[in-house]
């Protein structure tokens, strides 16, 4: 039984295989429909908000022909009764044939693989892992622009942003050269740098987008919380610096792809919206087809 | 007759030797309560236990067990306080074994995590579990969060 719960637990082999396997289902997943997941059933268990990663593990359990149950709200399941994550596991692996988690926790979703008699799928545990994410992120940078030895600058929170980290992971199985752009506050932790490091990847660490913009191939944009900044107008000061308008883009490649896991505040101009360079909506849709090979992948 | 008060030699104050049972010695000085801690000694009346700190010139602790012969994989996990920790086995007075502590792979119910918002410092019933790796230092990776100790280990003792 396979689940997934970190990015760290796939070799590159392995991650290059779900990535096949979604740009043959990427056709099935804007348009059609296939009956390779038909009477099977995914549980979707969300203990946090969600949009993106709900819904497209909806539509693609559903475009694989197979059906989804819902926890739905926290508020109404056995949860506000005090039942733990443990024994709710052990009850809905007993009702599908695999279960999606997300839960505020980290580690949530590790334990709950020992609990489940069927395969989980860390949609996200607190800060720490969220692997469909990680992967579809590298679907679109292998789609959109160059995966082996692609020069990416992540810009904004380092710190606690988990896409990042898990990203930056994955990217050091190919031979990335990294770029880090973030303000004194937001810097990437010296464990997760040295890690990087020790695997063989370049890192470039600067506060300043400038430096680094013009020599990219992928830009990958984050939130910056307001929560983060005690004072704020260091906040405003910060936000805007990292701010992408059409402006900041005049003098970039040809080929650059500007990504951002969603949802955005106000690190992107939306005017930049409309350009060449602007791949986080068909980022998000990416995330379909990769989930569709994901769950092929657990339950096929 | 009874010696003096002042006659009694530092030899006579400290432990005397145990007949049948387990010495620990070279622990890190301070460190010996912990090491009952880990070893679960505390939790069980029936052992007797003498406990020596800040011998020979404050550098080491040295705990014995008298009437008990702890094997090699219950004593390992000290390792991680206390490195040259050392195991001695004793038969009618002898040493019949002895060894160093190994620092075991995994740990599971010995520390907690770091990380508070980990779910093994939850309600859940799961025990927090260890991978251990040795580079220049001891690192602790915690199998569920991910998240590292590598220092002041003593600290997050359960």
């Amino acid at each position: 039984m396979q689940h997934v719960i970190t990015i760290q637990d796939f070799s590159r082999d392995e991650i290059d295989c779900i990535l096949n396997r979604a740009a043959e289902l990427e056709p099935v997943a804007h348009t059609g429909s296939s009956d390779a997941l038909s009477g099977r059933i995914l549980a979707t268990l969300f203990y946090e908000p969600s949009t993106r990663t709900r819904l497209s593990f909806d539509v693609a359990m559903k475009r694989l022909g197979g059906d989804v149950i819902d926890l739905g709200a926290v508020e109404t399941s056995s949860a506000v009764k005090g039942e733990n994550l443990a024994d709710t596991i052990s009850v809905i692996s007993g009702y599908a044939d695999a279960i999606v988690l997300r839960h505020p926790k980290e580690g949530a979703a590790r334990m709950a693989s020992e609990f489940s008699s069927v395969p989980v799928i860390n949609a996200g545990d607190g800060a720490g892992q969220h692997p469909t994410q990680t992967l579809l992120d590298l679907y679109t940078i292998r789609k959109e622009g160059k995966l082996n030895k692609a020069k990416i600058a992540f810009v904004g929170d380092l710190k606690y942003g988990r896409t990042v980290h898990s990203l930056a992971h994955a990217l050091s199985l190919y031979d990335a050269e990294i770029y880090l752009v973030s303000p004194d506050q937001l810097k990437m932790s010296d464990l997760m740098k040295d890690a990087l490091i020790e695997s063989g990847t370049e890192i470039v660490e600067t506060a300043e987008l400038d430096d680094v913009i013009d020599v990219v191939d992928v830009l990958y944009m984050t939130r910056i919380q307001k929560e983060r900044f005690p004072d704020p107008n260091e906040y405003q000061a910060v936000v805007g610096s990292y701010k992408i308008t059409k402006e900041t883009l005049k003098d970039v490649k040809d080929n650059l792809i500007i990504m951002h896991p969603l949802p955005r505040v106000n690190e992107i101009d939306p005017e930049v919206d409309a350009s060449r360079h602007a791949m986080y909506f068909r980022q998000s849709f990416y995330g379909v087809p990769v989930r569709m090979a994901i769950l092929s992948m657990v339950m096929g | 007759m009874k010696p003096k008060p002042d006659e009694h030699s530092d030899r006579e104050l400290r432990v005397k030797r145990i007949t049948n049972g387990t010495v620990i010695d070279h622990i890190t000085a301070g460190q010996a309560l912990n090491v009952l801690r880990i070893l679960g000694i505390t939790d069980r009346p029936e052992d007797v236990v003498s406990v020596v700190m800040n011998v020979s010139d404050r550098k080491k602790d040295i705990v014995k067990i008298e009437g008990r012969e702890l094997k090699p994989e219950e004593v390992d996990k000290i390792a991680l306080i206390s490195p040259d920790a050392t195991i001695n086995i004793i038969r009618d007075y002898e040493v019949v074994e002895k060894h160093r502590v190994i620092l075991p792979s995994r740990i599971e119910g010995v520390v907690r995590c770091i990380n508070q918002n980990c779910i093994t410092n939850t309600d859940e019933p799961v025990k927090p579990r260890f991978v251990i790796r040795r580079g220049e230092r001891v690192e602790l990776h915690c199998v569920y969060c991910g998240r590292v100790i590598a220092d002041r280990i003593a600290d997050f003792l359960i």
